[in-house]
């Protein structure tokens, strides 16, 4: 089996577990979930060197933050199936006593999260402590941030993108979940975020941008950051994905971005998704 | 005995933290240290000139400052973030809340320039909020030492105990009459003199304004016991509770809102566990304005003279 397949078929069983936590409990986020999904796939199944013994510091090995936490069913279902906690524990999503808040919380001890996320605009600052701790450790290994592109609507974000250039932190790259829409609608309706590739150029970042559902390009993409980062400057990449992909009618449409599929949706989702690695 | 309690020379808190944050950067090499273009208001030079690479200047970013902080705190060192209390606290309430508070990040939220006598610079920099914000956080400790000396052992304390502390201080010099070599034992009161008639609870600048008024209440035959409340949360309650069973009355004394201070913490305390008459001694919802320290304590009723006025109330409701 190529790398390529395999994490593709791991991708359509992070799928499945997207359509099943968020329709157990008539919540949850599934639309930016199913479109960042490839791209988690990749960090956790390919891309990152990391530890599923957890350990918070991450001391010598790459750690990842999601700034964007609402998109909690993909964050849980790559650390389970890449054996942070046990991939039953996927059925308490939302419910009462879980580990697994509707976003992301170290507060029940969850293995693979650092910080909560929910609140948006936090996630590039605290990446950026990360790494600048990295770097006084003298740990060469990388630091990876997610954030929605709506969250960089945020003011803080601008704060840490300025930082980041500044200090000349290159050892953190940032990922842009770039699929244009928000909570009320597109990108371009609600607040334009206008020229992003020359907002980030201009705060002295180099920019790169990829396909988030072909893996080929995330992987190499993702290379190359690690490899322009010698330039001295911070890297972003803006990632192209739709919204709700792998599943059609919740594709390309702000609609499904908070909304849980019923019994019926479920049955017509799972069908487009096959179970490679078996259902919890 | 009170009329003992006296002062050799007056220094800010502000600079027991700076002097206390170049000894907690020696004691320990994890300590780091972040600052929002405040340095020289925070006294932060000291550290900086000894630690340049244990040292990050975010500029006027505060929010970033906190969230750069609690990523720091996850790679396993000990930041301690500067800037003036007003911007610690109410302009970055969120990211102390969720990324430092509920993610149980050991960061130390270093605040200068709090309550009415930072002075001239008026009521947008008077923060008089401050104390309550971070006492409803889950598992925030609050700090509000009293002089030079206690900021200094505080600031040193506070780099050895895990978790997120918020650790409150102020600009203008004030008496220093702690001794200079303590040991700060974090939730710990101390009780400055002993006395039988009405328990006087004081915090940060309003101890040594306590320390006065019960040298006038001392001299008309009124038995003060004046115990210095530090650490506002985890409140020392059972030295609450025993000095209070003992006098029957209490006053409490801080440079901040009634609304959400420590008088309502005591308050609190003692109505659930033994109902006593309380006076509390505070700025009575209300914002402050430009002025000299004295003056603006005076006007907004923190005097001694007020200090003096409401033990007698208190006495009179025993």
């Amino acid at each position: 089996m190529t790398e390529t397949t395999k994490l593709k078929n791991i991708a359509s069983q992070v799928r499945r577990d997207i359509i099943r936590q968020t329709h157990a409990v008539s919540s949850g986020h599934p639309g930016g979930s199913l479109g960042c999904t490839d791209f988690l796939t990749a960090m956790y199944f390919h891309i990152m060197d990391h530890n599923p013994d957890f350990k918070m510091e991450g001391k010598n090995e790459d750690v990842f933050f999601l700034s964007n936490g609402h998109i909690s069913p993909v964050f849980y279902s790559v650390l389970a199936r890449s054996g942070y906690f046990p991939i039953e524990e996927l059925a308490t999503f939302r419910k009462l006593n879980s580990r697994l808040q509707g976003h992301p919380a170290t507060h029940e001890k969850l293995p693979g999260i650092r910080v909560a996320s929910g609140s948006l605009g936090q996630g590039i600052s605290v990446a950026l402590g990360t790494a600048l701790s990295k770097r006084l450790y003298k740990d060469d290994k990388f630091v990876y941030v997610l954030t929605g592109d709506g969250e960089l609507q945020e003011g803080q974000v601008w704060e840490a993108i300025m930082f980041a250039a500044h200090h000349k932190v290159t050892n953190m790259i940032a990922i842009v979940d770039w699929n244009g829409q928000q909570i009320d609608g597109p990108n371009d309706e609600v607040m334009s975020l206008g020229d992003l590739p020359g907002k980030w150029e201009s705060f002295g970042w180099n920019v790169l941008t990829m396909d988030g559902h072909n893996f080929e390009d995330i992987i190499s993409t993702m290379q190359t950051a690690k490899e322009k980062s010698v330039e001295g400057k911070p890297v972003v990449v803006l990632m192209k994905t739709d919204m709700g992909k792998g599943v059609d009618f919740m594709e390309g449409t702000h609609a499904w971005h908070g909304k849980a599929p019923n019994d019926e949706q479920k049955e017509i989702a799972l069908a487009q998704l096959e179970e490679t690695l078996g259902d919890y | 005995m009170i009329q003992e309690i006296t002062f050799t020379e007056k220094k800010a808190t502000r600079d027991g933290f700076g002097e206390g944050l170049l000894e907690a950067g020696k004691r320990n090499p994890e300590v780091v240290a972040l600052c929002a273009d405040l340095i020289g208001s925070l006294k932060m030079q000291h550290f900086i000139k000894e630690f340049p690479d244990r040292f990050f200047q975010v500029g006027i970013a505060e929010a970033n400052m906190m969230g750069i902080a609690a990523g720091l705190a996850i790679g396993g060192k000990i930041p301690f973030t500067g800037t003036f209390a007003n911007f610690s606290t109410g302009r970055v309430y969120d990211q102390i809340r969720q990324s430092i508070a509920y993610s149980h990040k050991n960061v130390k939220i270093c605040a200068s320039h709090a309550g009415l006598t930072l002075g001239e610079d008026g009521a947008t920099h008077q923060i008089l909020e401050d104390l309550g914000m971070m006492k409803m956080l889950p598992g925030m400790t609050v700090i509000n030492p009293c002089d030079y000396n206690q900021t200094k052992a505080a600031t040193i304390a506070i780099a050895n105990h895990k978790g997120p502390v918020y650790l409150r201080f102020g600009r203008p010099s004030w008496p220093v009459f702690m001794p200079a070599d303590q040991e700060f034992e974090i939730g710990k009161a101390i009780t400055l003199a002993k006395g039988n008639d009405i328990s006087i609870f004081a915090t940060g600048h309003m101890v040594w304004q306590s320390v006065e008024a019960a040298k006038i209440l001392d001299k008309e035959g009124i038995s003060v016991e004046l115990i210095n409340i530090h650490t506002i949360k985890p409140l020392d309650e059972q030295a609450v509770l025993s000095s209070v069973a003992k006098t029957k009355c209490a006053l409490t004394a801080e440079e901040h809102q009634v609304n959400g201070g420590l008088g309502e913490s005591i308050a609190s305390l003692l109505s659930r566990n033994n109902p006593a008459p309380v006076e509390i001694v505070a700025v009575n919802d209300s914002f402050g304005e430009s002025g000299k320290p004295d003056q603006l304590l005076d006007k907004y009723g923190l005097g001694v003279a007020d200090i003096v006025a409401a033990a007698r109330r208190a006495l009179a409701r025993k």
